[in-house]
């Protein structure tokens, strides 16, 4: 395999008059794993995007050994040797593994019929020499996530690039299989493979890395030795002293007021997405739902709020039921919710920042009398939220659609973090935020939970779970495979969230 | 890259998401596809930037410029296509190369006689002052409560296609009011607006019902509405009830004189009906922007998977707004039928509910520029009679003008790209049709 050494110099990339890469200059060594750190928004993608030709560059040279190339596209980019595994997967998904890789490029015989004895052949080869264990023939929609990720490679692979760019690779993997995704790049290298690895995961950053290039608002701020602290690291992409650690006190559990027993959602094609779930949750307790993204815990928190059909068992908050009841009666009873996608569910996008801050409030004092609403009562509380939870926005009057995910969270958790409570659910409450707004959000939660309101917390972080919970829930596949205290070690956590019970023991799903 | 999630999650099931919202996600990532998002940070973590910008919300909300210069360039096509059918364009065309300026001499006279004839027309002429005017806000008062109408649930979502058959049931139950019963003056008159506007909001209601209760799609089922109204009311003018007594055409007695919206100005059409248009764009105003009901039917309309999280019920704000948007086309009709015609005929709609459909795009589904598009095809409308009498221009050419006006509302890159106005789209356009042709289109 030969080897390529990729140079980035000065280089830019503008939006109109938003600069989201400003003089970058970037030197990636052939057979190193190179990592770029950066919150979101920082640009990483942007770059990324840039030097996979999906971009053109405001101004800046891209140099493969040392010769200035001029991307107009990804087809171009490939040719020079370099491939890139994007953040979702480009796959289609009722298309086998074959038919993927050689989407594209198809392999003809002569008269145009397709051939893919060829391509199986190479996935067989790629997968062998790596241990991927890929079935050529396996339709992509049956494979777990994980698998779909090794088939992007072998795509990038076949088509021979020596160059592999990673998208925030680890963002939809169990603990394991990021552990493995880390071995295979650690292999790739050692075959001749550059890697780029985009991440603002500190852990697997400095596990992997042999440069870290860390970049904040489109500039790189300098470059790391993966020996680094995460504490320095984090200080570097945040750009002031960042706590990673949370100063959260013991917690002090009074009455339990919230109590889930047997619930159930049942799917329409009739498979139990929730299945037979109890648990409680105290006042001045923090639960936190673990598991692998897709294993019921959406239908789970929405279960509660009443959007979810098909629900059966019973959900008590104070002792009153609140199963069969409207959303707008759920929220009524001191229901603080933070949905997990927060474009889809938790903002209005084209709605101002202002109305965003009262979307479950509208009808209500002070915000109305009757149904004539009441907009300087909404400007106020717009105003007042903003600075308390330091959103970022042009003006409260801005469209929430135009904020940046951090800021947007902010609107959503300001919102339902405004009104007394009496439960409060969060899912993923710091997906795509950054790190500095990470600690003021997680210190939110905790002052929620000290201020007596039993919370839920549902996340497919890990190391957020073990941030915040004073207990732990772990889901597979619809069940409570346990609850397990605070302290447990994250590799009984990671066996868990692959179905393992506690105490060892596969389940039998 | 703006794909919001394309690997199907084992067992999560938003069921949440009717026909026409997958419908939108997918017309979403198409448009995707050609445009990579201008705001970078939506590119990184599954922030989709505009995942809530449907196609069809990005048509009937666009910029309101867009709107100015669409009419603009229906104009101009409207002015040649004017120009191609006049005797001595055609006539100097023959030696165009021999004396070009007779040819765009006589291009250009043709253009400006006719929209002269046109506004003169429609606005003011020497002989006869404003008094054209009366006439196009006359002609405009029904455009404008349907438009209203339209416009309504647009915002919250929903494609009403129904107008026509809401103003035609309205017309229906108001004039047999108008007519059989003899009340008092004033009393005749509330009953009559009463009788309509309850006819329209039922005729919009079923619309709502049935997509709240059965997610029939309500393009369709408005516009089979449209033809259960207009045959009800072909059957209705043939029966005693409604048919005018010793005569045999599908023709209704005139209205009671206590019926009939009061003249406004003496010697013009103009009616009470038009102050009442007035006023409904300042309640929808109002609705829209300062009541609860229109947060709920705006955040439905953005957003249904938010608004449903955050307690609304969005089956009855889609039951709700439908009613409403039939009211307003009611009111279309009363205005129309007890106001301007004062008499029951199967031509009583013409095609007021589906100018009004262009009404509401042409006016960005806000109340004002809804109300002022209902008088600019109002002035198209009253002005075109003049300029057949005046040029000769054929009146179906107004028609071609407003179909113009619809394409390119509906096509804003089209606008915008012959205006120049966003040179920097068309390149990313063509880099990412590359990526989606280097990646199999896999994205």
């Amino acid at each position: 395999m030969g080897v390529v050494k990729l140079e980035l110099k000065g280089i830019s990339k503008a939006f109109g008059s938003f600069y989201a890469n400003q003089d970058i200059d970037l030197v990636v060594e052939s057979g190193q794993i190179h990592c770029l750190l950066g919150e979101n928004g920082a640009g990483k993608s942007t770059l990324m995007n840039v030097l996979y030709g999906l971009y053109e560059p405001t101004a800046g040279q891209i140099l493969v050994d040392g010769k200035a190339v001029a991307f107009r596209g990804p087809g171009d980019a490939m040719a020079a040797g370099i491939g890139m595994v994007h953040q979702h997967f480009m796959l289609v998904p009722v298309f086998t593994v074959a038919e993927n890789v050689a989407l594209g490029a198809e392999p003809t015989t002569l008269g145009g019929v397709l051939s893919l004895e060829e391509t199986r052949t190479k996935i067989r080869k790629i997968s062998d020499q790596y241990g991927f264990d890929v079935d050529p023939d396996a339709l992509v929609e049956d494979l777990p996530v994980g698998v779909q990720q090794r088939v992007e490679i072998i795509k990038a692979l076949v088509r021979q690039a020596k160059v592999l760019i990673l998208d925030e690779p680890t963002a939809v993997l169990t603990p394991q299989e990021t552990d493995e995704l880390l071995d295979i790049m650690r292999q790739l290298k050692a075959g001749g493979t550059s890697i780029v690895f985009i991440s603002h995961k500190l852990r697997e950053v400095k596990a992997v890395s042999d440069v870290i290039t860390v970049i904040r608002r489109g500039k790189v701020v300098g470059d790391a030795p993966p020996t680094a602290s995460p504490t320095e690291l984090a200080s570097m992409m945040v750009g002031r002293p960042v706590s990673l650690t949370l100063d959260k006190a013991t917690a002090q559990p009074k009455e339990t007021t919230f109590v889930v027993k047997d619930l159930t959602v049942r799917a329409a094609n009739g498979t139990n997405v929730v299945d037979g779930i109890s648990f409680e949750i105290a006042q001045g307790e923090i639960l936190a739902v673990a598991g692998v993204q897709g294993n019921g815990q959406t239908e789970l928190t929405e279960a509660i709020l009443g959007v979810q059909e098909h629900v059966a068992g019973s959900v008590t908050l104070d002792g009153k039921e609140l199963l069969g009841l409207p959303v707008k009666e759920v929220l009524r009873s001191g229901v603080g919710f933070v949905p997990e996608d927060r474009t889809h569910d938790g903002l209005v996008g084209p709605f101002s920042v202002a109305e965003n801050l009262v979307l479950d409030l509208y009808d209500q004092a002070p915000f109305a009398r009757g149904v004539s609403m009441s907009p300087a009562r909404v400007a106020e509380n717009a105003a007042a939220k903003v600075k308390e939870f330091d959103i970022r926005t042009p003006s409260p009057g801005s469209a929430a659609g135009t904020l940046s995910g951090g800021n947007q969270q902010k609107v959503v958790m300001a919102r339902e973090l405004s009104r007394p409570l009496r439960l409060f659910i969060a899912s993923q409450p710091t997906r795509g935020v950054d790190v500095g707004s990470i600690e003021f959000l997680h210190r939110r939660i905790v002052a929620e939970r000290d201020a007596g309101t039993p919370v839920m917390i549902v996340s497919t972080e890990l190391d957020e779970v073990v941030e915040l919970a004073d207990r732990i829930a772990v889901l597979y596949k619809g069940k409570l495979v346990g609850i397990v205290p605070a302290g447990t070690p994250r590799d009984t956590l990671g066996l868990m969230m692959a179905g393992v019970g506690p105490e060892g023991g596969s389940d039998d799903n | 890259m703006t794909t919001k999630d394309p690997i199907p999650q084992a067992g999560s099931e938003r069921e949440s998401s009717a026909e026409v919202q997958a419908a939108d996600v997918a017309l979403d990532t198409a448009g995707g596809t050609l445009e990579p998002s201008l705001v970078p940070v939506s590119t990184q973590s599954g922030d989709t930037g505009h995942a809530e910008g449907s196609l069809l919300r990005r048509i009937v909300m666009g910029n309101g410029f867009v709107s100015v210069l669409a009419v603009v360039v229906a104009l101009v096509l409207g002015g040649i296509l004017i120009a191609s059918t006049d005797a001595n364009v055609t006539k100097t065309a023959g030696y165009f190369f021999a004396r070009p300026s007779d040819f765009l001499g006589a291009l250009w006279s043709a253009m400006t006689r006719s929209y002269v004839a046109l506004f003169q027309g429609s606005v003011f002429n020497p002989r006869q002052g404003f008094s054209p005017l009366l006439e196009t806000m006359t002609v405009a008062t029904p455009l404008i409560c349907a438009g209203l109408g339209v416009a309504l649930a647009f915002r919250a979502g929903l494609f009403n296609i129904g107008a026509q058959g809401q103003i035609i049931m309205s017309a229906t139950l108001g004039a047999y009011a108008g007519f059989t019963w003899h009340l008092p003056l004033v009393v005749h008159l509330l009953v009559v607006i009463v009788m309509g506007v309850i006819g329209g909001a039922i005729w919009g209601g079923i619309v709502g019902i049935l997509k709240a209760r059965t997610g029939a799609h309500e393009v369709i089922v408005t516009i089979m509405l449209n033809y259960v109204a207009l045959f009800l009311l072909d059957f209705l003018l043939n029966t005693a009830a409604f048919r005018r007594p010793g005569d045999n055409s599908p023709i209704s007695p005139r209205l009671d004189d206590t019926a009939v919206y009061p003249q406004l100005i003496p010697g013009s059409r103009l009616h009470l009906g038009f102050l009442v248009a007035v006023a409904l764009t300042v309640g929808v105003w109002w609705l829209l922007n300062r009541s609860t009901i229109g947060f709920e039917f705006r955040a439905v309309g953005a957003n249904p998977a938010a608004a449903r999280t955050a307690g609304v019920n969005v089956q009855r704000a889609t039951v709700l707004v439908m009613a409403m948007a039939g009211a307003l086309a009611g009111f279309g009709g009363i205005a129309q039928m007890a106001g301007t015609e004062k008499v029951l005929t199967d031509g009583v709609a013409a095609q007021i509910g589906f100018d009004s459909i262009t009404v509401a795009l042409l006016g960005r589904s806000t109340p004002w520029g809804t109300f002022f598009a209902g008088l600019l095809f109002g002035a198209f409308r009253a002005g075109a009679v003049q300029m057949q009498i005046q040029t000769g221009t054929p009146i179906d050419i107004v028609l071609v003008v407003q179909s113009l006006i619809v394409l390119f509302i509906a096509a804003p890159p089209l606008i915008r790209s012959i205006f120049g106005l966003n040179p920097a789209r068309k390149k990313r356009a063509k880099t990412a049709a590359k990526a989606a042709v280097a990646t199999g289109g896999a994205k």
